[in-house]
């Protein structure tokens, strides 16, 4: 699989074979992964090569079956359980943040779930609202889960695995744009599911990105560098726990930072590394820190307004711009 | 409704940098309270106030340069009561409007590099000074230690061109015999610890004091083309600095007090100087200034008057050297004393005595350890000692 050009959608797809391969016990669980291959085709072909038993599809009813997933893995089994959309996910709540999140910890530590959650989330595809929510900042909330952003390819390719040999609950974000993208493989992976990762060095700004907001950092901070503003972009990738190391580390070198967040922004993920760098790195910023993130209102259907409402390539540039004051 | 004006504090100042305030609105202050400090070329200096008062609005703000003679503050006095509609919001105003915005990066980058960031022009976010502006500033200037020396350097030159300038200076020198005095202050000391003990340079001091006593036209102000004569004699005492250049802050009534308390004050008053901590009367009260080369200085000193004073006293220093006293050659110690004296005021004559006085002064350190202001009226050693005329 290493050293090849790939889509991420294919290296979901991969790992997830990978993963069927390597260890009996886990199986695929969720709404149309099995016969219709998925409603991304992330599972494509994995019914036909695993059998029904490894790959199910599921009633239409989260609640039910991300249950039946906390109690496979309770039972000793590693499930990964697909819910098609974050929008989908609030009716699998109560087994995901009563249960899962928090059996480790009301048993005494007796039992654990070592239960994966992959779920599609964000928006940019004209579906009107409720299907084109970020909630990632909720479940970044939930002491007991640990909330992964794979944003590149590599990453794709390589959470998986690490996240199934997590004795607790992973949540993956699977931003619903990012299937398409196109990378580089590198021939030896290099994935892990603690750090933020610096995805391009800079000197004068800081942009914090995760999952879809990723590639629009990295394509704004190649605008800015045209206009002689050298940006680093910093890929979250894990969103709970937050890696502050990463982060502050490259602040404190810019001095100034945008943190580019697909929620909307009251209580957003971007509020709460925001707040983080003004407790830990106040004292080395040049400017107040800034945040790019999504209009507080539902999705809009209209292209137009739909794109209005999310964070664009221009406005991280502009922000950028600003923090930079009479320089720029 | 008192003003509280930035006064001069020495001749060559005409103006001052708020370094900060030590009251706020509202603050009931006493007379020669200090209200601020303020950076002068040469020195932080505490301004006193010299009514009682209740403060109403600090007009300038920390960093601020202002002339001598600006308005700092506006005092209420006793029993006034303040106009609120007036005062209030513009205090209120203040810290709004002047205050400067700097990053927190910058300030911290300014702190480590001893810059005032007020001073950075800012080129940040809302025109905000950012870390870049604090190095650019940083470049732009020396280091703020030789900044401040450099600019001492200028102050005494101003005024040292002013006084040579202005000043028709005549001198004369007089060898006086310190045996009788070391002799004193040996047995003095004995008992004492070193910190209380006397210095010579204190006896002269106290000696000058007494001797101007007689001479009122060597102790005063050249002021508006006249001479002023200055009440009580305020030896400007001339204090070398660590980092270089000198100041010649006040002892206040030399006349009046007692060596120990001058020897106290003395200590203090170097002390302060050296750490940059004058009080704005000692910088601006001095009557005369009195030089003191100390060991290891040369034999002797012939001053430059410090304008607007008439005259300066130098002392060598002292040393052990043949004497002839009544036909027979001795080894003394020995002092040069000198005077500086401004022609438009006094004569060399008058100097002459002046120095013969001070000399028989210092005879009689027993006197001058217990003598106030009116003792030194007892001139029995006027000996016909002929001051050395240089000019």
């Amino acid at each position: 699989m290493s050293g090849v050009r790939m889509s991420y959608r294919d290296a979901c797809r991969e790992a997830l074979r990978e993963a069927l391969q390597a260890d009996a016990r886990v199986f695929l669980m969720g709404e149309d992964v099995g016969r219709y291959g998925g409603t991304y085709a992330v599972s494509k072909g994995l019914l036909a090569e695993f059998g029904p038993q490894r790959v199910r599809d599921t009633p239409l009813s989260e609640l039910g079956f991300v249950g039946a997933g906390v109690g496979a893995a309770l039972g000793g089994m590693r499930p990964i359980v697909e819910i098609m959309t974050v929008n989908f996910s609030l009716l699998a709540l109560d087994p995901i943040v009563n249960a899962a999140a928090m059996l480790r910890h009301m048993s005494g530590g007796q039992f654990s779930v070592p239960l994966v959650i992959r779920i599609a989330t964000g928006a940019g595809r004209q579906v009107a609202a409720q299907h084109s929510n970020s909630f990632d900042a909720w479940y970044a909330h939930v002491p007991g889960l640990r909330v992964l952003a794979p944003a590149t390819v590599e990453d794709a390719r390589g959470m998986l695995r690490l996240a199934l040999a997590d004795p607790d609950p992973v949540v993956i974000f699977e931003h619903a744009q990012l299937y398409n993208r196109e990378e580089e493989l590198p021939e030896a992976l290099d994935v892990d599911i603690h750090r933020a990762r610096v995805r391009r060095t800079g000197t004068d700004m800081c942009l914090v990105g995760y999952g879809g907001s990723l590639p629009k950092a990295l394509q704004a901070a190649q605008e800015l560098q045209a206009q002689g503003l050298s940006c680093e972009v910093v890929d979250l990738r894990v969103l709970r726990p937050l890696d502050d190391q990463t982060v502050m580390a490259s602040v404190r070198k810019c001095r100034r930072v945008v943190v580019v967040d697909e929620g909307w922004r009251s209580g957003s993920l971007a509020a709460e590394v925001v707040a983080r760098i003004a407790e830990q790195a106040f004292f080395d910023l040049d400017a107040p820190p800034a945040r790019v993130c999504c209009a507080e209102v539902p999705i809009p259907y209209a292209r137009h307004l739909e794109r209005a409402a999310l964070p664009q390539v221009a406005d991280i540039v502009t922000t950028a711009q600003t923090l930079m004051g009479r320089r720029t | 409704m008192i003003e509280f004006k930035l006064p001069s504090l020495g001749a060559d100042m005409d103006e001052g940098t708020l370094l900060e305030w030590r009251v706020k609105p509202g603050d009931s202050v006493k007379r020669g309270q200090v209200l601020a400090v303020v950076d002068t070329s040469k020195a932080a200096v505490d301004v006193e106030v010299w009514n009682d008062g209740q403060v109403g609005a600090l007009r300038v703000q920390p960093g601020e340069k202002i002339p001598v003679g600006a308005v700092l503050a506006t005092l209420l006095e006793p029993g006034e009561t303040a106009a609120p509609s007036v005062i209030a919001p513009r205090l209120a105003a203040v810290p709004s409007t002047s205050r400067h915005a700097v990053s927190p990066s910058a300030r911290r980058r300014a702190l480590e590099l001893g810059i005032d960031p007020e001073a950075a022009s800012g080129s940040g976010v809302q025109g905000s000074v950012t870390r870049a502006d604090i190095e650019t500033l940083a470049r732009a200037r020396p280091a703020p230690a030789s900044d401040h020396l450099q600019a001492m350097r200028q102050a005494i030159a101003a005024a040292m061109s002013r006084s040579k300038r202005e000043i028709p200076h005549y001198y004369l020198s007089e060898t006086i015999p310190m045996d009788a005095a070391t002799a004193w202050l040996q047995r003095h000391n004995a008992a004492l610890p070193i910190t209380e003990r006397i210095l010579p340079a204190v006896l002269q001091i106290k000696a000058v004091a007494l001797a101007l006593q007689r001479f009122p036209e060597l102790n005063g102000f050249y002021r508006d083309g006249g001479f002023v004569p200055a009440v009580t004699v305020h030896a400007g005492v001339a204090i070398s600095l660590r980092g270089g250049g000198l100041v010649a802050p006040a002892l206040h009534d030399v006349a009046a007090k007692p060596l120990e308390l001058l020897m106290q004050e003395l200590a203090d008053l170097v002390k302060r100087a050296r750490a940059g901590s004058l009080r704005s009367s000692e910088m601006s009260d001095p009557s005369i200034t009195i030089t003191n080369l100390g060991e290891g200085g040369a034999e002797s000193v012939f001053g430059v008057i410090y304008p607007p004073q008439v005259a300066l006293v130098g002392f060598g220093s002292m040393g052990v050297r043949p004497w002839v006293q009544r036909g027979v050659p001795r080894a003394i110690p020995l002092v040069t004393a000198t005077l500086a004296g401004d022609h438009r005021v006094s004569d060399g004559h008058r100097g002459a005595l002046f120095l013969a006085e001070l000399r028989d002064l210092l005879q009689r350190p027993d006197a001058l350890a217990h003598s106030g202001p009116d003792s030194s009226t007892d001139t029995e050693g006027s000996l016909p000692w002929a001051a050395n005329a240089k000019h």
